[in-house]
């Protein structure tokens, strides 16, 4: 690997140990060998299988649930409904003082999503869980259901989440994050082009290899180990803590090894139900996912969309945009109203632009709750926003990379939300990456530099 | 359940269980024996996290039913290691950086064994070819392709 020394010369001291040096990874023996312990490999005598009842429908009223035939399959141990979770109702970030807890642990009266976990049937074997899940009776009154970002914001749509009353994320700024820098009208009226665009994203699944779950044994000292492949132990651990009403004293969770979890494996979502069947049974309980729950039932990458419009001088300067988001955060707001507000911060990009408007919605909608992945709340407004920059340079007769040089943000820089801009390394970036790729562009974008008062 | 004996070898050793008929060696393997090196990602035989190798062959052990491995010599990542040394496959794996979360792996080194065994000196298309069974969805492949031709170098090295 080849570490070029001309940027940023007079701060490097180019003592690296490390960097550009192989090392080999802690893990991977224990990985090639097949000793590395994922939370599946453990096995315990007496050990209960849970499966879960899913809702059908998108959006119902729940009339009744009958577990009496269930109850009485053979193998069967335990069936958890919504009674038995002592505090039902929760959301992962109260942690950090984001609510109103908005979901059910199991549905208490409705399901707002197909596929919403409705019962827990705890058995002997999987095959006998199985069996008696398909034996409980649900009875449901359908009601109309939303899917679409912009239909469930219009007076009138059906009202998701009645936690929230309305169906969008209430922020302290009101309906949506903002920024507002400058005069973005002011903007366009000068401009000599305008370009505005939108962009959609589809939810997207992480399709790990290893599928989510947890093994929880119940131990003489009445605490409970749970061996789980949660990305977010301690958000898992607090939030089952507030779920049982337990003390988290009581709690042993042992994880940090994960077959692939690319933001899938953050939500609190087999702990709690699966430490209460311990709980209640006595005896060690393992949830895991079927492939096809992980594909239907694990949260994706959240649908968006990002409405574009840019002011662009002929001279390559943008000197408005204005953009408005949609994330879908599904039925519940698990990772998503985060996401949203990370994509307020996110935009206008790494350009310098004198007049910015954003604002960003987190909707719910009928569809499955949408959660964390991979640089959730940006990766798509990059997407979007980049694609907008090569329409741009398009419509103005620039080349595209030349065309990212004249906006890009420089050391000194304000941002939109008033953060200046510190260490921006993107000029230098740009300029390996135009030599790398053969892509090249006038001398005086190679001369350019991070620091304004160098060029 | 009815049970039913099977006995087996596995990775040298000799193996017998009664198991519920029906029981996948998958879980006989993991549940029953203790090997847990073969992995379960999907449990219907599209990820090939699971793979083993019974009589030379590369098998699905999710797909594959224990009762039917009566008699089998079956290998599996846990028993490639002889007295503590890494198989090449496994060493070539960790000089390329051929795992990140590591559960596609020894699947990963089940197929490609099998390659090797067959085909000593394999083209780029062919390690292609022997691992698409298998998911990953860490690396991108690039890496587990680059293990496989080292590891097939080096046995032709150390064959010269």
């Amino acid at each position: 690997m080849e570490l070029r020394k001309n940027y940023f010369a007079d701060v490097r001291k180019d003592d690296l140990h490390e960097i550009g040096q192989p090392r080999p990874r802690s893990d991977s023996p224990g990985h090639v060998t097949g000793k590395t312990a994922y939370f599946a490999d453990r096995n315990f005598p007496g050990m209960l299988h849970l499966k879960m009842v899913r809702s059908p429908h998108h959006h119902a009223r729940i009339r009744s649930i009958d577990t009496s035939e269930a109850e009485k399959h053979p193998g069967v141990v335990k069936v958890l409904t919504a009674k038995d979770v002592p505090h039902n109702v929760y959301t992962i970030l109260i942690l950090i003082q984001v609510g109103p807890e908005d979901e059910t642990v199991l549905a208490d009266g409705k399901v707002r999503w197909k596929g919403e976990a409705v019962v827990a049937v705890l058995a002997e074997t999987e095959r006998a869980a199985q069996e008696a899940a398909a034996k409980v009776k649900v009875d449901y009154e359908v009601l109309p259901a939303v899917f679409d970002m912009e239909e469930a914001l219009k007076p009138g749509a059906p009202l998701v989440n009645e936690y929230h009353g309305q169906n969008y994320y209430l922020y302290d700024s009101g309906e949506c994050r903002k920024v507002r820098f400058g005069d973005v009208e002011a903007g366009f009226a000068e401009a000599d082009h305008v370009l505005e665009q939108s962009y959609q994203s589809s939810p997207i699944e992480h399709a790990p290899t290893e599928t989510t779950g947890c093994v929880v044994v119940p131990e003489g000292n009445d605490r409970f180990t749970c061996y789980t492949n949660t990305q977010a132990m301690f958000f898992t651990l607090d939030n089952t803590s507030i779920i049982l009403q337990m003390p988290g004293s009581k709690l042993h969770f042992v994880g940090g090894t994960v077959g692939g979890g690319f933001g899938g494996k953050v939500d609190v979502i087999v702990e709690p139900i699966a430490i209460l069947g311990a709980k209640l049974t006595g005896r060690p309980v393992c949830f895991i996912y079927s492939r096809e729950e992980e594909m239907q039932i694990s949260s994706p990458r959240a649908a968006e969309k990002v409405i574009i419009k840019d002011g662009v001088m002929k001279d390559g300067r943008i000197i408005a945009r204005k953009v408005t988001g949609y994330t879908d955060a599904g039925a519940y707001s698990r990772h998503s109203p985060y996401g949203a507000q990370k994509g307020a911060g996110h935009y206008p990009g790494p350009y310098t632009i004198p007049n910015v408007w954003i604002d960003t919605y987190c909707v719910y909608t009928n569809r499955t709750p949408s959660s964390a992945m991979r640089g959730f709340g940006v990766t798509i407004g990059d997407f979007a926003l980049e694609v907008q920059m090569d329409k741009l340079a398009r419509l103005i007769g620039m080349d595209p990379l030349e065309f990212r040089f004249i906006n890009a943000y420089r050391d000194g820089d304000m941002k939109a939300h008033r953060q200046p801009t510190e260490g921006a390394a993107l000029i230098e970036c740009m300029q390996e990456a135009s030599r790398v790729a053969n892509w090249p562009v006038a001398e005086k974008y190679m001369a350019m530099s991070s620091y304004k008062n160098g060029a | 359940m009815t049970k039913v004996p099977v006995q087996f070898t596995l990775n040298g050793s000799e193996k017998a269980e009664f198991i519920d008929s029906g029981t996948t060696l998958l879980n006989a393997l993991r549940d029953k024996i203790g090997d847990t090196s073969p992995k379960g990602g999907c449990h219907q035989g599209t990820c090939g996290a699971c793979s083993v190798i019974i009589d030379g062959e590369l098998r699905l052990s999710c797909l594959t039913l224990a009762e039917t491995c009566n008699g089998a010599t079956i290998t599996t990542t846990s028993g490639l290691a002889e007295g503590g040394v890494l198989h090449p496959l496994q060493r070539a794996f960790l000089d390329t950086f051929a795992t990140q979360c590591g559960f596609c792996t020894p699947g990963m080194i089940m197929a490609a064994k099998v390659l090797l065994d067959h085909t000593p000196n394999p083209s780029r298309e062919d390690v292609v070819e022997a691992l698409s069974g298998n998911i990953c969805r860490c690396t991108g492949y690039e890496p587990i392709i680059q293990a496989v031709l080292s590891a097939a170098r080096a046995n032709s090295q150390n064959a010269a």
